[in-house]
C-alpha cells in the first residue's frame, strides 16, 4: 500500500487556506466591506458538507481512492477561479438589499458558490484521512502545516502581485498538487501526471488573470463612467488595491463640504481609490500657496483659526492619515512650522514621493514635512513629540459613509482609548480635531462628540464641556477637544470662522441656543441639543432613547460606524417609501440575512444529508450532540473574536485574519497532537479537556486583563515581531482548544463509532453559525464578552462529555 | 451614424413600451396616490407642505415606466429607486415628487438640472416649468435620456452630455436648479446662475439611498442660506420632542 500523498495533502491545504484569505481581499474590492465573516462561515459550511457526503459515500469512493483524490484536487483547481467568477456574475447588489426582495437569494447563490472550493478541498483532505486512517497524525501534521504556510505566504504573494494573479497561481498549485498525488499513491496514470503538469504549467504562464469587477456602484466605477477618465497608476498589496484616476476634461474638484461662500474652484487633482472607495485627492501644487485658498474653506480648517488666536503662529501639526496630502497641504497653507503625517500604506506615500512627485510638488520631501509610514494609533503612543494639532483626516469618502457601509468594520481610530492617546499627545494648549461627514438625523457627530466626553472623563476632567467644541457645514462637522479650557478669544475665533462660511455653531462652552442653526437649518437644532444632553447628568437616557446607537466606541467594541438599534429598524422599515429606508444601516441586516443563510443551508447541506441515510438510525443521545454542539460555537467565538481583537495589533483586518488562523490551526493541531499522545492511565478523556478548558479559562482572563496595555506598549513595533508576539500569543490557548475534538473523537471511536459521522456533522453545523454569530454577538456585546461566552460553552460542554465519557 | 441609429433602435426597443401605456396609467395613478399621502404625512418634518396640484399632475402624466430598462417596466410605479446602468439610479418616486415639490418651480421659469440619469427628472420638470436645461456627464446615458426626451415629445427640454460643474451660462440665469450629480461641494458657478430670490435642491446620499435634501435659497442680496430636510417623518428620540 501506498504513503499518504503527504506533499499534495499540504498543497492543498494551504491552496484551500490561501483561498479564504483571498477571498476576503477580492471581497473588499468587488463590494465594499471585508466579508470575513462569511467567507469563514462558506468555508466551514464547504468542510462540514464534504464530511457529510464523505459519511455517506464512503463504501462507494473507497474502491477508487486514488482517482477520487486527484479529481478532487483538480475540481478544486477548476472551482477557486469558477466559483469566484460566477459569483461576480451574481448581480448581489447590497445597496438593494432592503428594497429588492431577489437580492437575499443572490446573496445565497454568492455564499453557496464561495461554499464550493472548500467542498472539494474537504472532500479531498477527508478522503485521505479515512483512507489511511491508522497515520492520521502524520497526514494532520502535513496538512496544518500547509494550511499555515498558506495563510502567512498569501501575505507575502499579495505583495508581490494582485490578488487576481494570486488566483492564477493558486490555480496552478492545486493542478499540481493533483500532480504530485498521482506519483505519491504510485498511480499507473503516467500520463495524468504529465497531463496535470502540463496543465499547471500552462495556467501558470497563459491563463490570464480574471478581471476583478468592482461594483458599478462604487466610486470608482463611478469615476471611470466619467467622459475623459482614465487610470494612470495601479498599485496593490495586502492593504488595498490603489488606482489612480485622472480626468483633464472633467477634473476632479474634491473639496469636501466647500463654503457656500466661497467662490475659488479647487486646483488639478488625481483622485485616489483604495479598493475602488474614495476619492482623496493628490492636488498638483507647484509650491504657489494661492491656489489652495480652498482649503481654509472647509471645516476643518477651524483648529488652525483656533492657534491662530492663541498666538500659535507656526503650529506644531500631526496629520493621522496622510494619504495623498490634501490635510498635509491644509496645514501648510494655515503656516505650520512642521507637519508630522502618518500613513499606513507605504503604496499610498510612495505616489506622492516618486511616480507623482513632480506634479505633488515633491510635498513629502520638504523640509517642514515628515512622512510616517506606520499605523496611527501605534505611532501615536510612541511618539514623545509634543503637537499644537493632532488632525485626523477624512479619508472614507461620503457615500460610503451615509450609506452605513462600515456599519460591521472595526475602526480603531475613533474609539475612547484612541483619544485619549491623542490628547496625551498634545502640547499645552493643543487640540485634537475630528472631522466627519454630516449625517442626519446626526449619528457620527454625536457618537464622536459622546466618545469625546468619555475620554475627557475618564482622563480626569471633570467638565469637559469646558473642552469641546463642534462646527458643522452643509456636508461636514468638525470636533474639536482641546487638552485645556477654551479661552474667550479662541471661542471668538471659532465664531468668526463660521460666520465668515456660512458654517453653523453646534457647540461651544456657554453657547446660547438660539445661536446655533442659523445658516444650515434644520427642523430642530438636533447637533447643539444633542451635544448638550451628552453632557448634562441624563447622558445615559438620552443615548437610550436615541434611535442610533450612540454609545461611544471602544477597543472592545469598536465598529464606530454601527448606528443600528433594532426598535427604530421596525419603524424605519415601515417608513421605507416615505424615505426612511436609507437611514437603514444595510451592513447589519446582511449579517443577519448571512447567519439566517448560513443556519438553513448547514442544516440543509450537513445535518439533512444524514437524517435522511441510514445514519439516522445512529443518532447520538443529547450530551454527544450538545458536546459537539457547544465545542462547535465555542471554537468559532474565540477565533472569531481573536481575529477582530488583533486587528488592531497588526494594523489590518488581513494581517489579522491571515496570522490569527494560521497560530489557531497549527497550535490547535499541536494541541491535538499531544492529547492524543498523552496516555495517562488516570487521564480520561473527561479529565483531559476539563485540564484544557480550565487553562484555557485562564488563559482567557488573564489576555482580556492583560491585553490592552500589551497592545498598547508593543503597538509600535515593526510587522515581523508583532507577527510573532501575536502567534505566541493565541499558542498556549490554541493548545488547549485542540483538545476537545479529537479527545472525544477517540472516546466515541471506543464506545460508539457509530455516532462519530454525526459529531463531525453536528461540530460542522455549528462551526457554519458560530463564524456569523460570533460576529453579530461581537458587535452587540463586545469581545470581551464573546470570549467569556467562549469559555462558559466549553465548560458546558465538559459537563456535557460527562455524561458519555 | 449608422451606430447612433442602432443605438437609438436599441433604446426605443428597451425603454419605450408605446403599446402598453395604458397598462401602466392604474399602476402610476396609485403611485402618485401613494406619493401625495406620504408627502401629506412627511410635510411637518420635510418643511414642504402638501404636493402641489401641478406636481401632482405631472406625477400623473409623465410614464415613469418608459425612464426605466425594459425588465424594470413591471416594477417601474413602485415607490422605489431602480438601477438605469452605468451605477446610476432613477430616484424614488416620492423623493422626486418632494424636491420638485421644494423647487416651487411656475409656469414659465427656467430649469437647469445637472445629471439627467434617464431623464424623469427632467420630464417631470418640463411639465411644469417653462424650459428645462439639462446636463449629464455619463455620455451614454445623456444621449440616451436626450432622444428619450425628443421621442416623447418634451420640445422644452434641452440636453446636454458634459460636466455640468460650470452650469449653462447661456441660459442663465434659472429660477431653480437641481444638482443630483454627486459633487464634493456647490459648483460657485452654478450658485452664480442662480436667479436671486431662486431655489436650489441637491439629494445627499448615494445610489438608492438619498439621505436628506439640501435647499439652497439665494437671497435677494446674493447671499445664501441652506435648509437639510430629513425627507421622512422620523424623529432621532424615542417619544420625539
Amino acid at each position: 500500500m501506498p504513503r499518504p500523498p503527504f506533499i499534495a495533502i499540504s498543497l492543498l491545504s494551504a491552496c484551500v487556506l490561501v483561498y479564504e484569505v483571498l477571498l476576503t481581499r477580492l471581497f473588499s474590492i468587488v463590494l465594499w466591506h471585508h466579508f470575513a465573516y462569511m467567507i469563514i462561515s462558506a468555508a466551514m459550511l464547504g468542510y462540514g458538507a464534504s464530511g457529510t457526503a464523505l459519511t455517506l459515500l464512503k463504501e462507494k469512493i473507497a474502491p477508487h481512492f486514488g482517482a477520487a483524490y486527484v479529481l478532487t484536487a483538480a475540481a478544486l483547481a477548476f472551482m477557486m477561479p469558477a466559483a469566484f467568477f460566477l459569483a461576480q456574475q451574481a448581480p448581489f447588489n447590497p445597496l438593494e438589499l432592503l428594497w429588492d426582495k431577489t437580492q437575499p437569494a443572490k446573496l445565497l447563490t454568492v455564499y453557496l458558490l464561495m461554499m464550493l472550493p472548500f467542498f472539494c478541498g474537504g472532500l479531498g483532505i477527508g478522503l485521505v484521512f479515512s483512507h489511511f486512517g491508522k497515520q492520521a497524525s502524520r497526514i494532520y501534521a502535513f496538512d496544518i502545516l500547509g494550511a499555515g504556510a498558506g495563510s502567512l505566504g498569501v501575505i507575502v504573494a499579495l505583495f508581490i502581485v494582485p490578488p487576481s494573479q494570486v488566483l492564477t497561481a493558486l490555480t496552478a498549485l492545486a493542478l499540481l498538487a493533483a500532480a504530485i498525488a498521482v506519483v505519491e499513491l504510485k498511480m499507473q496514470t503516467k500520463w495524468l501526471m504529465e497531463f496535470l503538469v502540463v496543465l499547471a504549467a500552462l495556467v501558470a504562464v497563459a491563463m490570464p488573470a480574471m478581471r476583478v469587477h468592482p461594483s458599478a456602484y462604487k466610486d470608482l466605477s463611478q469615476a471611470l463612467n466619467i467622459a475623459g477618465a482614465r487610470v494612470v497608476e495601479e498599485r496593490s498589496s495586502p492593504l488595498g488595491q490603489i488606482t489612480v484616476v485622472e480626468n483633464t476634461r472633467v477634473p476632479l474638484r474634491d473639496a469636501p463640504g466647500m463654503s457656500l461662500n466661497a467662490t475659488m474652484e479647487p486646483p488639478p487633482q488625481l483622485g485616489v481609490f483604495v479598493d475602488g472607495n474614495g476619492p482623496s485627492a493628490l492636488t498638483r501644487f507647484d509650491g504657489n500657496f494661492v491656489p489652495l485658498g480652498y482649503l481654509d474653506q472647509l471645516t476643518s480648517a477651524l483648529p488652525y483659526h483656533v492657534l491662530a488666536a492663541q498666538d500659535h503662529a507656526k503650529p506644531r501639526v500631526l496629520v493621522l492619515g496622510a494619504g495623498a496630502g490634501s490635510d498635509i497641504l491644509q496645514a501648510l497653507y494655515h503656516g505650520s512650522a512642521n507637519v508630522d503625517a502618518v500613513e499606513l500604506d507605504r503604496n499610498v506615500t510612495g505616489l506622492v514621493r516618486q511616480r507623482f512627485r513632480d506634479y505633488a510638488g515633491n510635498l513629502y520631501a520638504r523640509p517642514d514635512v515628515h512622512i510616517y509610514e506606520a499605523e496611527a494609533r501605534g505611532f501615536v503612543n510612541t511618539s514623545r513629540e509634543r503637537y499644537d494639532l493632532i488632525q485626523v483626516a477624512l479619508l472614507d469618502s461620503f457615500g460610503t459613509a451615509s450609506a452605513g457601509l462600515y456599519g460591521l468594520s472595526e475602526n480603531y481610530l475613533y474609539t475612547v482609548e484612541a483619544l485619549q492617546t491623542y490628547l496625551s499627545r498634545l502640547a499645552p494648549g493643543g487640540m485634537l480635531a475630528v472631522t466627519r461627514w454630516l449625517t442626519l438625523p446626526p449619528r457620527d457627530a454625536l457618537k464622536l462628540f459622546a466618545t469625546a466626553v468619555t475620554a475627557l472623563e475618564r482622563g480626569g476632567v471633570e467638565n469637559p464641556g469646558t473642552r469641546l467644541a463642534m462646527i458643522r457645514g452643509w456636508k461636514t462637522v468638525t470636533l474639536l477637544v482641546k487638552n485645556s479650557d477654551f479661552t474667550a478669544p479662541e471661542i471668538a475665533a471659532i465664531k468668526e470662522f463660521s460666520r465668515a462660511r456660512s458654517f453653523d455653531l453646534a457647540y461651544y462652552p456657554e453657547m446660547r441656543a438660539d445661536e446655533a442653526n442659523r445658516y444650515n437649518i434644520l427642523s430642530q437644532p438636533y447637533f447643539f441639543e444633542g451635544a448638550v444632553a451628552l453632557l448634562s447628568p441624563q447622558r445615559q437616557d438620552f443615548i437610550g432613547q436615541y434611535k442610533f446607537y450612540i454609545e461611544p466606541a471602544t477597543d472592545d467594541r469598536p465598529h464606530f460606524f454601527r448606528f443600528f438599534k433594532w426598535n427604530s429598524a421596525a419603524e424605519l422599515f415601515a417608513l421605507r417609501e416615505q424615505g426612511g429606508m436609507p437611514l437603514l444601516d444595510w451592513s447589519y441586516p446582511l449579517l443577519v440575512a448571512t447567519l439566517v443563510q448560513a443556519f438553513a443551508a448547514s442544516v440543509l447541506l450537513i445535518l439533512a444529508p444524514l437524517a435522511l441515510s441510514r445514519c439516522r438510525r445512529t443518532l447520538p443521545g443529547a450530551p454527544v450532540a450538545l458536546y459537539f454542539l457547544a465545542i462547535g460555537f465555542a471554537f468559532m467565538f474565540m477565533e472569531i473574536a481573536f481575529i477582530q481583537k488583533f486587528v488592531l495589533f497588526l494594523s489590518h483586518p488581513l494581517y489579522a485574519v491571515a496570522v490569527v488562523l494560521c497560530a489557531f490551526l497549527v497550535f490547535a493541531a499541536a494541541g491535538s497532537w499531544l492529547a492524543d499522545h498523552w496516555q495517562g492511565g488516570r487521564w480520561q478523556a473527561a479529565n483531559k479537556v476539563t485540564l484544557a478548558v480550565v487553562a484555557m479559562g485562564v488563559l482567557a482572563l488573564l489576555y482580556l486583563a492583560i491585553m490592552p496595555g500589551l497592545f498598547q506598549s508593543l503597538i509600535h513595533l515593526p510587522d515581523a515581531a508583532k507577527i510573532i508576539i501575536s502567534v505566541a500569543l493565541i499558542a498556549p490557548l490554541a493548545m488547549c482548544m485542540g483538545v476537545p475534538f479529537p479527545t472525544a473523537m477517540t472516546r466515541l471511536a471506543g464506545t460508539s463509532e457509530q455516532a462519530i459521522p454525526w459529531a463531525w456533522a453536528i461540530n460542522g453545523f455549528a462551526s457554519v453559525v458560530g463564524a456569523v454569530l460570533a460576529t453579530l454577538l461581537a458587535i452587540h456585546l463586545g469581545f470581551a464578552v464573546v470570549i467569556l461566552l467562549a469559555v462558559l460553552i466549553y465548560a458546558l460542554a465538559c459537563a456535557a462529555l460527562r455524561g458519555f465519557a | 451614424m449608422k451606430r447612433h441609429f442602432a443605438l437609438g433602435a436599441f433604446l426605443c426597443f428597451c425603454f419605450a413600451f408605446p403599446s402598453q401605456g395604458g397598462e401602466f396609467d392604474a399602476a402610476r395613478h396609485k403611485m402618485v396616490e401613494e406619493v401625495s399621502a406620504d408627502t401629506a404625512a412627511t410635510s411637518s418634518y420635510s418643511g414642504s407642505s402638501a404636493l402641489s396640484p401641478r406636481v401632482i399632475a405631472a406625477m400623473e402624466r409623465v410614464e415613469r415606466h418608459r425612464f426605466v430598462p425594459a425588465d424594470l417596466a413591471t416594477v417601474a410605479y413602485l415607490n422605489r429607486p431602480l438601477p438605469i446602468g452605468y451605477g446610476q439610479t432613477i430616484s424614488q418616486p416620492f423623493i422626486v415628487a418632494l424636491m420638485t415639490n421644494l423647487m416651487k418651480v411656475k409656469a414659465g421659469d427656467r430649469v437647469l438640472e445637472i445629471g439627467t440619469g434617464s431623464g424623469y427628472q427632467a420630464a417631470i420638470l418640463a411639465e411644469i416649468a417653462g424650459s428645462v436645461y439639462s446636463i449629464e456627464i455619463i455620455a451614454p446615458l445623456g444621449n440616451e435620456a436626450g432622444d428619450r426626451l425628443s421621442s416623447l415629445g418634451y420640445r422644452n427640454v434641452q440636453t446636454r452630455v458634459g460636466d455640468g460643474y460650470y452650469g449653462w451660462p447661456e441660459a442663465a440665469p434659472f429660477d431653480a436648479i437641481i444638482v443630483t450629480a454627486a459633487t464634493s461641494h456647490v459648483p460657485p458657478p452654478l450658485l452664480k446662475q442662480l436667479k436671486p430670490g431662486g431655489r436650489m435642491v441637491i439629494p445627499l446620499g448615494t445610489q438608492f439611498m438619498t439621505q436628506f435634501l439640501m435647499l439652497v435659497e439665494k437671497k435677494m442680496d446674493g447671499s445664501a442660506t441652506t435648509r437639510q430636510i430629513l425627507p421622512v417623518r422620523f424623529v432621532p428620540l424615542t417619544g420625539g420632542h
